[in-house]
């Protein structure tokens, strides 16, 4: 009942929030939602239980990441009048267009996962994590199962940061 | 005990909560008349001794003050961030205590069935939980720089947020070669490990293990709480008062606040990590917390002695010594922790 509640309540936070990020006029304020936004999803992975992961969320999207968007926003102080915007009638054609793919992809997982209820991340998730703590979990998973998905992904960091800093550097 | 009342354990558990807070807020108080009678008495000076005994009750007298003043606004500010980027700042600080333990546990002199121990919340990644709580406090000075709309505040809020973002890395590669000996994420697991000697009279402190680890954690607090001889984000030659610049009254005091809070909580980190928390000899266990706020005092005492001490660096100086020195070596000393961790086994 109590956790009904609550997921409701953070549920309609996070959608709100998420709403204002894209309907806010001063891109700081944008910013600063998104950060509450990310904030809100936090809690939910602490209502589930995955405290690391709920950590992980705050510490490099709301307070990594995030901080460097502000950084940029900041830098290039943008003052877009609300007719600025080059056509918005095609934006809203592709919005409509995004928006209808992403509510296929999550009618698609919801018919899958409706029509295999009992899969192996269920069962996964259904074994007791409070004996080893969920950090030392989720660290074995990604350095044995998930180890080349894990590798790809530090590839993909390291070729951006490469490419930062070609970017930045006149002469190297 | 009358019926309506919540459980013994919630009430000492709010009880407890209530004894942080204030003692947070007090010891904050306390630092501020320590870093000015110990500046005064370098400089050869008396400092404030006017405001009760040797003027103890001098930050007393400045926040009754300070409630009394105007509350003032530019009228290009952006009125909601300008409003909430102190309160960021100080809840950021505040909340970063709730995972430090203090002391063992007590039942307070049989009143409780069950000890409670001397700790706000021991969530298991209380580690990541304070970086985490840290970094949201950078929005407090970032927001705080850009709503004032000025020059000074948002060059002394961007300044500061990058000497934040660039020391948090040591900061927690520091913290992490720490993890690794003691394999846990809880402080109170942490300061347990360090318990027993070394041959009888060295104390198993994390800080013999990793001394490079502890000037690297040093440092980077320093910077972190963005105090001399790191305190560009208000270099007043420069910025006037960097990201509170154009904040009075109340709203000031919060910084001000969140400042001294930030200190006593970096050098609390400090003393759990690497200098045993709350053990040591000679007291019983229900006194045990004696020893941490002596160890916390004498870390808050080196700050202060530091910053009357040593000059201001250059930014870029500062830039570069983080970025090139301190990161690497930083790397380095985790990289040797986690070899000699897997050599010895």
């Amino acid at each position: 009942m109590f956790e009904s509640i609550l997921f409701y309540t953070l549920a309609a936070f996070i959608l709100g929030f998420g709403v204002l990020v894209v309907t806010a006029r001063n891109t700081v304020h944008c910013v600063v939602f998104l950060v509450a936004n990310f904030l809100c999803v936090a809690m939910i992975y602490v209502m589930l239980g995955a405290e690391f992961l709920a950590i992980i969320q705050v510490l490099v999207y709301a307070g990594g990441i995030v901080v460097l968007y502000l950084f940029v926003v900041m830098l290039v102080n943008l003052k877009r009048g609300p007719d600025a915007a080059p056509d918005r009638r095609r934006q809203s054609r592709v919005g409509f267009v995004l928006a209808a793919v992403m509510l296929a992809e999550i009618s698609a997982i919801l018919v899958y996962s409706a029509a295999r209820p009992a899969s192996a991340v269920a069962a996964a998730a259904a074994t007791p994590l409070q004996t080893v703590g969920n950090t030392e979990v989720v660290g074995m998973l990604l350095y044995t199962d998930y180890l080349i998905p894990f590798e790809v992904a530090s590839m993909l960091l390291l070729v951006a940061m490469i490419g930062a800093i070609l970017l930045a550097k006149k002469e190297i | 005990m009358p019926a309506w009342l919540p459980p013994p354990a919630v009430l000492a558990h709010l009880g407890l909560i209530l004894v942080v807070f204030n003692m947070l807020v007090l010891s904050a108080a306390f630092m501020v008349w320590m870093e000015r009678k110990v500046c005064a008495y370098i400089q050869d000076r008396n400092g404030p001794n006017r405001v009760g005994f040797e003027g103890v009750l001098q930050p007393f007298a400045d926040v009754i003050k300070l409630l009394f003043k105007e509350e003032l606004r530019p009228k290009a500010a952006d009125a909601l961030l300008f409003a909430i980027a102190p309160v960021i700042s100080a809840a950021a600080a505040f909340a970063a205590f709730a995972v430090i333990p203090f002391g063992t546990s007590t039942t307070l002199w049989g009143l409780l069935d069950q000890p409670i121990p001397l700790q706000v919340t021991d969530v298991n990644v209380a580690v990541l939980v304070i970086f985490a709580i840290t970094s949201m406090g950078i929005y407090g000075i970032v927001l705080a720089g850009w709503s004032s709309n000025s020059k000074y505040s948002l060059l002394g809020g961007l300044r500061s947020s990058a000497q934040m973002i660039s020391y948090e890395l040591s900061y927690g590669l520091a913290l992490a070669a720490v993890i690794m000996l003691a394999g846990s994420l809880s402080l109170r697991e942490i300061v347990l490990n360090q318990a027993g000697t070394w041959w009888g009279f060295i104390p198993r402190w994390y800080v013999f293990l990793q001394p490079i680890g502890f000037l690297i954690f040093m440092t980077a607090g320093v910077a972190e709480t963005n105090r001399a001889p790191f305190d560009f984000p208000e270099a007043e030659q420069e910025l006037v008062a960097g990201y509170h610049t154009e904040y009075s009254s109340m709203s000031f005091a919060m910084f001000f606040l969140a400042e001294y809070v930030n200190m006593v909580t970096v050098s609390a980190v400090a003393t759990s990590l690497f200098l045993g928390g709350w053990l040591g000899p000679f007291l019983p266990d229900w006194l045990a917390w004696v020893w941490f706020l002596v160890k916390v005092f004498l870390i808050l005492f080196f700050y202060v002695w530091m910053r009357w001490t040593l000059p201001r660096y250059r930014y870029d100086q500062l830039m570069e010594f983080g970025w090139k020195y301190l990161l690497p070596v930083a790397v380095l000393n985790l990289l040797a922790t986690a070899a000699l961790i897997l050599w010895i086994g």
